[in-house]
C-alpha cells in the first residue's frame, strides 16, 4: 500500500515542469485573447473627454437606440420564456412521431448565420412573402419595422430557455405529476406547484442567456430593420453606425456600456448556473 | 382512470399544438420560404448564382478561414480545459468565469476591441505592420475574430467530461511506466474525443455564419477578405436577392449538416462513452 502511494508521488512530481509550462501558455493565450481587448476598449473610450462621452451617450439617437434594445429584449424574454417552457414540457414529457427531429430542429438558430436568419424573415414577412403580403394588405409593416426586429430576436434566442429546461424536466421525471393528478390537481396547479419550482433555476439560466443574446444581436436585426436612426436602430446597430461614420467617441463609449452590461449578465449567468447545479 | 390522468398519459394536445405552432412559425416556415424562393428560378439558375466568382470566393474563403480557426481552437480549447480541470493556480476561478465572455459580449463590440488591440494605430498592429503583416482588414484579423467568438465552445464541451473522468486508469498507466504522451493519446484522448468533436462542430457552424465581428474587422474587400455572410448582406442591401439566396442556401445547408453531425456524435457517445 505504502509503495503504491510513493510511486504515484514520484510520478506526480515528474509532471510539475510540464504542468507549469502548460499553465503559462494557456494563461498567456487567455490574456491576449480576452483580457487585453477588454482593457483596450476601456482605454480607447477614456481617451476622449468625459463631456464628449456623456454628450454622445445622451444624444437622442443613442438614447432611442438603447431604449429600443431594452424594449426588444423585454418582449423576447416574455415570449420566449412562455414558449420555451411550453416546448420544453412537450419535448420532455410527451411522446409523438417526429419528436426527435423537431427537438434537434430547435438548435437551428444556434447553427444558422444571423444574416441568413434575417434573410429568411425578409423573404417570409416582406411585402411579397407568404405571411408578409397578408399583413401588408392590412397596412401592417413587419420588415424594416419593430415587429420584424422582435421576430428576428425571438428566432436567435429561441433555443436558450427550452434547451436549459428540457434536461431538468427529464431528470425530474413524471412521478410527482402523476401523484398530483391522482390527488385531483388541475393542469395549472401541477404547473405552478410541481413543474415550476423544479425548473426555476434552469429557467433563470436560460433567461439570462436570452438577455445577453438579445442585447448583443446584430446581424439578424440589421437585415430586418434597415437600421433607420431614431426608428429601427438598436444599440448594437447604433454602435456600428457610429463606427463606420468614424465617430469613435460615440461608438466606443456605447460599446463600453454594452460590454459592462454583458459583464453583469455574465455574473448573473454564473450565479444561475451554480444555483441550478445545486438542485 | 380519471379524465385528467387520461389526458396526461396521452399528452396534452393543446400544449403540443402551441409548441409545434411556434417551431413551425419561427423555424420551419422561414426555412421552407427561403428554400422555395431560392429554387424558384430552377436548379441551373441557383447553381449559376452560387458559382458567381464573388459568391464562390466568399464561400471558399469562409470555409478555409473556419477550418484554420477550428484547428487552433481544438488545440487551445482542449489545453485550456485540461489546465482548468487538472491544475491549481492563482486566479483559476476568475479565469474559469471569464471563459464565457465571448458569449456575453456583442459581436460588434468584439470587432471594435480587436481593432483597438491590433489595428494599424495600436502597438501590436504597428509592430506587425513594420514587418509587412497586416492583421486588421486582412486574414489574420478575421481568424482572430473567429477564434475569439468561438473560444468557449471547445472549452465548455471538454471541461465537464474531464471533471467526470476517473483517474485510476491514468495512474495505473503511469505506475506501469507509460510516458505522458502515451497516456494522453491512449487514455485521455479517446475519452474526451466526442466532446472535442461536439465543441468543434459548434464552433465551426458559428464561424461559418459569423457576421458582426467580421464585418468590422475584415475590410470586406470582394475576392480578398469578404466572407459569405458579408457577401449575402451586401447582396440584400443592393437588392440582388437572387444572388444572395444562392450563398444563403449553401450556408443553411451547412448548418443542417452540422446539426445532423452533432446528433450523430451524441448518439455515438451515448452508446460507447458510458
Amino acid at each position: 500500500m505504502e509503495s503504491k502511494t510513493n510511486c504515484v508521488e514520484v510520478v506526480r512530481k515528474q509532471k510539475q515542469t510540464g504542468k507549469w509550462i502548460l499553465i503559462s501558455v494557456v494563461l498567456l493565450w487567455f490574456f491576449a485573447l480576452i483580457i487585453f481587448p477588454l482593457i483596450g476598449i476601456v482605454r480607447e473610450t477614456f481617451k476622449n473627454a468625459i463631456s464628449v462621452i456623456t454628450s454622445s451617450l445622451s444624444s437622442t439617437a443613442s438614447t432611442h437606440a438603447f431604449w429600443l434594445t431594452i424594449l426588444i429584449t423585454f418582449v423576447a424574454i416574455v415570449i420566449n420564456t412562455i414558449f420555451g417552457t411550453i416546448m420544453a414540457i412537450v419535448f420532455a414529457k410527451q411522446n409523438f412521431k417526429g419528436k426527435l427531429f423537431l427537438e434537434s430542429l430547435i438548435d437551428l438558430p444556434f447553427a444558422v448565420s444571423p444574416i441568413v436568419a434575417g434573410f429568411m424573415f425578409v423573404i417570409l414577412f416582406g411585402p411579397g412573402g407568404w405571411i408578409g403580403s397578408w399583413f401588408y394588405s392590412m397596412n401592417i409593416k413587419i420588415i424594416y419595422a419593430l415587429p420584424g426586429m422582435i421576430i428576428a430576436t425571438l428566432f436567435v434566442t429561441l433555443p436558450f430557455v427550452a434547451k436549459e429546461i428540457i434536461p431538468v424536466l427529464r431528470e425530474f421525471g413524471i412521478e410527482q405529476d402523476e401523484a398530483a393528478l391522482i390527488l385531483g390537481a388541475s393542469q395549472w396547479q401541477i404547473f405552478w406547484k410541481v413543474t415550476l419550482p423544479s425548473i426555476r433555476w434552469g429557467l433563470a439560466y436560460g433567461v439570462t442567456l436570452t438577455i445577453a443574446r438579445s442585447i448583443g444581436e446584430f446581424g439578424a436585426v440589421l437585415v430586418v430593420s434597415g437600421s433607420i436612426i431614431n426608428k429601427t436602430q438598436t444599440a448594437t446597430l447604433r454602435i456600428h453606425d457610429q463606427f463606420t461614420d468614424l465617430n469613435y467617441a460615440g461608438a466606443f463609449s456605447a460599446a463600453l456600456i454594452l460590454a459592462l452590461i454583458s459583464f453583469i449578465i455574465l455574473n448573473l449567468i454564473q450565479y444561475a448556473q451554480k444555483r441550478k447545479e445545486r438542485i | 382512470m380519471n379524465k385528467g390522468l387520461k389526458r396526461f398519459v396521452k399528452g396534452d394536445l393543446t400544449v403540443r399544438g402551441i409548441a409545434l405552432f411556434y417551431i413551425g412559425l419561427l423555424i420551419i416556415l422561414p426555412v421552407i420560404a427561403i428554400t422555395t424562393e431560392a429554387f424558384k428560378g430552377g436548379i441551373p439558375n441557383l447553381w449559376k448564382q452560387i458559382t458567381l466568382p464573388q459568391a464562390l470566393f466568399s464561400l471558399k474563403f469562409t470555409f478555409i478561414i473556419a477550418l484554420i480557426m477550428l484547428v487552433i481552437n481544438i488545440i487551445t480549447g482542449t489545453a485550456t480545459a485540461w489546465v482548468l480541470v487538472r491544475y491549481d493556480f492563482p486566479l483559476k476561478k476568475t479565469i474559469n468565469a471569464l471563459i464565457d465572455i465571448p458569449f456575453a459580449i456583442p459581436t460588434v463590440v468584439t470587432g471594435m476591441m480587436l481593432i483597438v488591440l491590433c489595428g494599424p494605430r495600436s502597438l501590436i498592429g504597428d509592430f506587425f505592420g513594420k514587418h509587412g503583416i497586416e492583421i486588421i482588414y486582412n486574414k489574420p484579423g478575421i481568424i482572430l475574430a473567429l477564434i475569439f467568438v468561438t473560444f468557449p465552445f471547445v472549452v465548455r464541451s471538454v471541461q465537464p467530461v474531464l471533471i467526470e473522468m476517473e483517474r485510476d486508469m491514468e495512474e495505473a498507466a503511469q505506475t506501469l511506466g507509460a510516458s505522458k504522451f502515451k497516456i494522453f493519446f491512449h487514455i485521455v484522448l479517446p475519452t474526451i474525443f466526442p466532446s472535442m468533436l461536439t465543441g468543434a462542430a459548434l464552433s465551426f457552424s458559428r464561424a461559418l455564419g459569423e457576421f458582426g465581428s467580421i464585418v468590422i474587422v475584415a475590410g470586406n474587400i470582394p475576392m480578398k477578405t469578404q466572407v459569405a455572410s458579408v457577401y449575402i448582406y451586401g447582396e440584400i442591401e443592393s437588392a440582388n436577392i437572387q444572388s444572395g439566396l444562392g450563398t444563403a442556401v449553401v450556408l443553411l445547408l451547412s448548418s443542417f449538416i452540422v446539426l445532423i453531425f452533432l446528433n450523430f456524435i451524441q448518439r455515438w457517445s451515448n452508446k460507447y462513452g458510458k
